[in-house]
């Protein structure tokens, strides 16, 4: 008798399971949420599910902490997530722990229109086998336009310069980036940052040109703080996502300027978490979300370079506002006179020894 | 005494069926007794599951280390035999056996776990295990030669010393790490240099700012639970939701709140300017630093204070001061040896709850800390999100639960446990 | 007040309200005697312990004024009064031992050391707790806080010492043993005692004077005897002890003595104590055991009485009759061989006095 209940409702259990999961197929999509998140929802998803109407993506904005919470899935061997979307660098150490799985980019993704196989495409982006290149952003840096005076800061040696700009800056309290830029105006040949930063006497160089501007550094966390503090007054220059200073400038018109020179390209990238339940459908997006065309639709609804070179051309304009957005993107051939690539290499190796270098100089 | 109970023991109490009293009483017993035990089984059984289990598991990573010695499972064994001290690195065949294990971890993907878990004891490992397993599977004798043309490093003694010396099945380079400790080249544990130790000085920070903490919410709390415990209850009871409402507001928003508050341009900097107290140019710095930090956290646990101690001071009768007032006591001396002493179960429940959830606490200095405001636990969230290090943030962890269990032991040494009243 | 009087503490029309809109107390006249041990009686809520409040500093009079030997003490906070006081719940220090909260009062009033131990020691002794001075009052019985009270209250040598209910936590064995206890003392040391209760036999043991308390008003201020022998009012003769009432009209007045219609055209023979004109309502007091069952015949008030029931109570027989068309008619029938056993359903004649059967004013 009490057997026979169990079983029932262990079989009726089941049966709703089933019922719930045929209905309609879920597939679960890991993005940063916000602007950038609703950008690849009109861009990408949007079209897809037009295609695919019996496939849902459903959007999870844990990107942040991504790579610990994908991790915890796969040790805990309870996988929910499809498709992820990470950084360069997280990419790497995802592919490293075996996270995620290595992709053939040729056989997986379209090629150009003009018939450029996707590798070539992409070029230097594919900065890992796992990843999936989708946009360059640069951290780059913004500055209040009405408290620098007459001449607004054109170098990163005006970020270091006390004294013709005094006020506060916002930098991340991480070493990326940060010790790159104090190199570079400590007069260290672009081509040759890393080569010092590799040794304990570069790493001293650079600290010890961020001593200078230490006092007046507000270090932030999250990318949604130095678009407050510039808005707020409270800095007068500080870095961030070029994505996030486009739109406090051209949506909230706030008086901010943009400090191009050198600012440091970045990748953000999908990844295929090994042992989806939905693999086939993942690759079949990522086809289709990661062609010319697509790529070159995102950056209609954020400031964001397309990862293809072929889309680069098609780049249009702002779906609201209605900017031209080719002179927004890091890309532009204005924008990038002087940029920076991340040594992926390096940071691979170097992120924890640094960050602890890092921190230890914060602290003292 | 007890002897002559002992004489008397002999003559063992019986029931009325000559059962022995005790074994009766026992059997009467147990039955209640399973009831119960049966009853907070559930309870018992998930807070193993969720409280035990993770924390165990957790702190079980600050020593684990099967990574390397499963991946290079031919490899370690013959490095036994290989003599660290020398500077010569190992001989054709522990090379030999280093390229049947890069390949078989070529086909599985399992290179990169190591080599990252190796980076953390020498930068270098993760890019040379990366490189190492694409080329492994093509590689020809002589192995040695072969590998040192991948990359030289392979020809460096103090990768192999590392590789040695991280092979085992458990380690204690977490532990090192997280006490500023590390290995110089020839494998000797030394002390970093104080420029490059920071846990040490984030713990010491930690706690510091933690008790500032703590006693900046008892000497908010205390007159806050004192006039909620004395007004009637309806006005008390708003003024507990006023206390509350922080509880029910996202941590985020009150953090933002303090940011529009405290700022150089903020409400409060403004208001001080436009009274003249301070000039444009000499708005205070009370965000992105320790104030900011201390500020937020003191307004995000008041409520922790204030509910144990408002507990514990609704239940003091107030005839309890009228008595010392009529026995001739002063209001400052009756509060102070009377009120005050009655009310110790509720300040200590009430601090080692803020206590402990300040040591713990890692996004509002996140966001407010600045520089001077980062606390241990923001590099614990660090190492377990961003670098993917759990054992080193299990070991942090594990440090900081034990010096919290220390200060808990002291407590009730100074204190007593009993005199705790959580509410 | 200026003329000066022998009395330790005086209230002088003192009025109390809380709300303003209704008084507690509404007009309260009092001398104290010093030594004297004086009772406040009454029903909870009647401001007995609301004047005791007063007196102790704890409640402020909205108008009216104390004295305490001849000083104002209106403006003197409490712990200026030098009063002793024991409270209800006995308000020892949970966090002392018995010899620390003993010393307490002594400690505030900066004696030497040697003289606070001598006099808890004394205190100790004085209440027989001498083997218990290291104990904590949760350690102790109520009987034994009881007497902690008591010795705390007293051990400062106060003028005068207030009681708010002391004894109504303990069970009635050990309530009365603390009565005695407290009479003793208080003979042996000569304090002065105000005494809250709403226990009549405990006011009756004890006192000196007994106060009693109604809606605000003191309704009879007098020795125990007065009060249970010649009360004024029907409340005061209904609240002390056991009373009969029985309703009536006044059909004449004669002096001392007036002629009461209790109705079927029966007529009683009543001291004139608290009445109106003829005609008018009064209530006829009558204590049971005044009531005799073979009344002589110059008895004025003889009237057939029915037994209804019979209680045995040992010492003596209680008999609830039917009586000029009462059914709850009570007498006290002494349990002595003298007396004819009495059955239920038997009609007896009863009869009474006119000095013990008091007209008073209409109980309301």
């Amino acid at each position: 008798m009490n057997k026979l209940y169990i079983q029932t409702l262990l079989a009726s259990a089941v049966a709703t399971a089933t019922v719930s999961t045929a209905a309609a197929k879920d597939l679960v999509f890991v993005s940063w949420g916000g602007a950038y998140t609703a950008s690849q929802q009109k861009a990408y998803h949007e079209p897809w599910m037009a295609m695919n109407p019996d496939i849902k993506i459903v959007n999870d904005d844990s990107g942040g902490g991504a790579l610990a919470k994908l991790r915890a899935m796969q040790e805990a061997g309870n996988l929910t997530w499809d498709l992820v979307d990470m950084t360069a660098a997280s990419a790497i150490v995802a592919c490293d722990e075996g996270l995620v799985m290595e992709v053939d980019h040729d056989a997986l993704l379209a090629p150009a229109p003009d018939g450029t196989p996707a590798s070539e495409d992409f070029g230097d982006m594919i900065v890992s086998p796992c990843f999936i290149p989708q946009i360059v952003y640069s951290t780059t840096i913004g500055y209040r336009t009405d408290m620098v005076g007459d001449t607004p800061p054109t170098t990163i040696n005006d970020f270091f310069d006390l004294e013709k700009y005094p006020g506060k800056r916002a930098l991340e309290k991480l070493p990326l980036n940060n010790l790159e830029w104090a190199l570079l105006a400590d007069g260290v040949a672009p081509d040759q940052v890393y080569e010092v930063l590799d040794t304990d006497e570069g790493v001293e160089r650079a600290l010890a040109k961020l001593d200078t501007i230490k006092d007046q550094v507000v270090w932030w966390e999250k990318g949604a703080q130095t678009p407050q503090l510039l808005a707020d007054g409270e800095v007068v220059m500080g870095s961030t996502y070029n994505g996030r200073l486009f739109s406090v400038i051209e949506e909230e018109k706030q008086p901010i300027g943009m400090l191009w020179d050198w600012q440091v390209f970045d990748l953000d990238g999908w990844v295929v978490p090994v042992g989806g339940k939905n693999e086939a459908d993942v690759l079949e997006y990522l086809k289709f979300a990661t062609d010319t065309q697509r790529l070159a639709d995102q950056a209609k609804y954020i400031s964001y370079g397309p990862a293809r070179a072929s889309s680069a051309p098609m780049v249009g304009k702002h779906a609201e506002l209605g900017i031209d957005m080719g002179p927004h993107m890091p890309t532009d051939p204005n924008n990038a006179k002087n940029t920076l690539l991340y040594n992926y290499e390096f940071w691979a190796d170097n992120t924890d020894d640094l960050n602890e270098k890092f921190q230890a100089w914060l602290a003292q | 005494m007890s002897a002559t109970v002992e004489s008397v023991a002999p003559e063992q109490m019986v029931t009325a069926d000559g059962t022995p009293l005790k074994v009766s009483l026992a059997r009467a017993r147990r039955r209640a007794r399973n009831r119960a035990l049966l009853l907070v089984a559930p309870l018992f059984l998930f807070i193993f599951i969720t409280f035990f289990i993770p924390i165990f598991s957790m702190l079980f990573r600050s020593v684990e280390n099967e990574l390397v010695g499963d991946t290079l499972h031919r490899t370690v064994p013959l490095l036994q035999n290989w003599d660290e001290s020398g500077d010569t690195i190992p001989g054709e065949e522990v090379f030999a056996a280093l390229q049947q294990d890069f390949a078989e971890a070529q086909k599985t993907k399992s290179a990169g776990r190591p080599g990252r878990r190796l980076n953390y004891e020498k930068p270098g490992f993760s890019s040379l295990f990366r490189k190492t397993a694409r080329k492994a599977q093509k590689l020809e004798p002589p192995y040695r030669e072969a590998f040192i043309k991948i990359s030289k490093d392979w020809g460096d003694v103090e990768y192999w010393r590392v590789l040695k010396r991280e092979s085992g099945k458990y380690t204690k380079s977490y532990y090192l790490s997280a006490l500023d400790f590390s290995y110089d080249s020839e494998g000797n544990v030394v002390k970093n240099p104080g420029k490059e130790s920071i846990y040490i000085k984030l713990f010491w920070r930690t706690l510091w700012m933690s008790m500032l903490i703590t006693v900046l919410c008892l000497v908010l709390a205390y007159p806050i639970s004192y006039l909620l415990s004395t007004l009637p209850a309806r006005t008390s009871n708003l003024l507990l939701i006023l206390v509350l409402l922080p509880f029910w507001t996202s941590l985020l928003v009150r953090t933002s709140a303090w940011i529009a508050i405290l700022q150089q341009e903020g409400v409060i900097n403004d208001f001080l300017v436009f009274l003249g107290f301070l000039s444009d140019d000499g708005r205070l710095a009370m965000i992105h630093n320790q104030v900011g930090t201390i500020v937020a956290m003191v307004h995000v646990l008041l409520p922790f204070m204030v509910l144990p101690l408002y507990s514990v001071m609704k239940t003091i009768p107030p005839s309890y001061l009228r008595a010392a007032r009529s026995l001739g006591a002063n209001p400052f001396t009756a509060f102070v040896r009377v009120y005050v002493p009655n009310t110790v179960a509720g300040i200590g429940a009430g601090g080692i709850l803020v206590f402990i959830i300040a040591i713990g606490y890692y996004i509002t200095p996140a966001l407010v800390g600045g520089q001077s405001g980062t606390l241990i636990s923001n590099l614990i969230a660090y190492h377990l999100e961003t670098s993917l290090n759990w054992g080193l943030a299990a070991a942090l962890g594990a440090i900081l639960l034990g010096g919290v269990l220390a200060l808990y032991l002291l407590y009730d040494k100074i204190v007593g446990i009993d005199n705790m009243k959580l509410g | 007040m200026t003329e000066t009087s022998n009395a330790i503490v005086r209230f002088v029309d003192v009025q109390k309200s809380y709300d303003g809109e209704s008084l507690v107390v509404k007009k309260f006249n009092l001398d104290m005697e010093k030594g004297e041990f004086l009772t406040m009686l009454g029903p909870s809520g009647s401001g007995k312990t609301t004047c005791l409040m007063m007196l102790a500093g704890f409640e402020p009079a909205t108008h009216g004024e104390i004295y305490l030997n001849d000083q104002p003490i209106n403006n003197v906070p409490p712990h200026k009064r030098g009063i002793g006081m024991v409270f209800q719940n006995y308000a020892l220090f949970p966090h002392m031992t018995v010899a620390e909260n003993l010393a307490f009062p002594l400690e505030v009033r900066k004696m030497s050391k040697s003289e606070v131990e001598q006099r808890v020691q004394r205190a100790l002794d004085m209440v027989q707790l001498g083997e218990f001075s290291s104990r904590r009052p949760a350690q102790l019985s109520g009987g034994q806080q009881q007497r902690v009270a008591v010795a705390r209250a007293l051990v400062f040598d106060p003028d005068v010492v207030l009681m708010d209910e002391p004894l109504g936590a303990l069970d009635k064995n050990l309530r009365e043993q603390m009565q005695y206890e407290i009479k003793h003392i208080h003979e042996r040391l000569g304090v002065t005692v105000l005494y809250v209760t709403h226990d009549q036999s405990e006011a009756l043991t004890m006192s000196n004077r007994i106060a009693v308390f109604d809606d605000g008003v003191v309704q009879q201020l007098a020795p125990p005897t007065v009060l249970y022998e010649e009360p004024e009012n029907a409340f005061v003769a209904n609240f002390i002890g056991e009373n009969n009432v029985i309703g009536g009209k006044i059909t004449r007045i004669d002096g001392q003595s007036c002629q009461v219609d209790v109705g079927e055209s029966r007529e009683v023979q009543a001291l004139a104590v608290n009445i109106g004109g003829v005609g008018e309502s009064t209530t006829l007091s009558l204590r049971p055991e005044r009531v005799s069952l073979d009344p002589g015949d110059d008895c004025p008030n003889v009237f057939e009485g029915k037994v209804e029931e019979l209680i045995y109570l040992g010492d003596h027989i209680r008999t609830r009759m039917h009586v000029c068309g009462h059914d709850g008619f009570i007498v006290k029938i002494p349990n002595s061989s003298s007396h004819a056993q009495l059955h239920e359903g038997a009609v007896v004649k009863v009869g009474w006095t006119m000095e013990d059967c008091r007209a008073l004013d209409v109980l309301n």
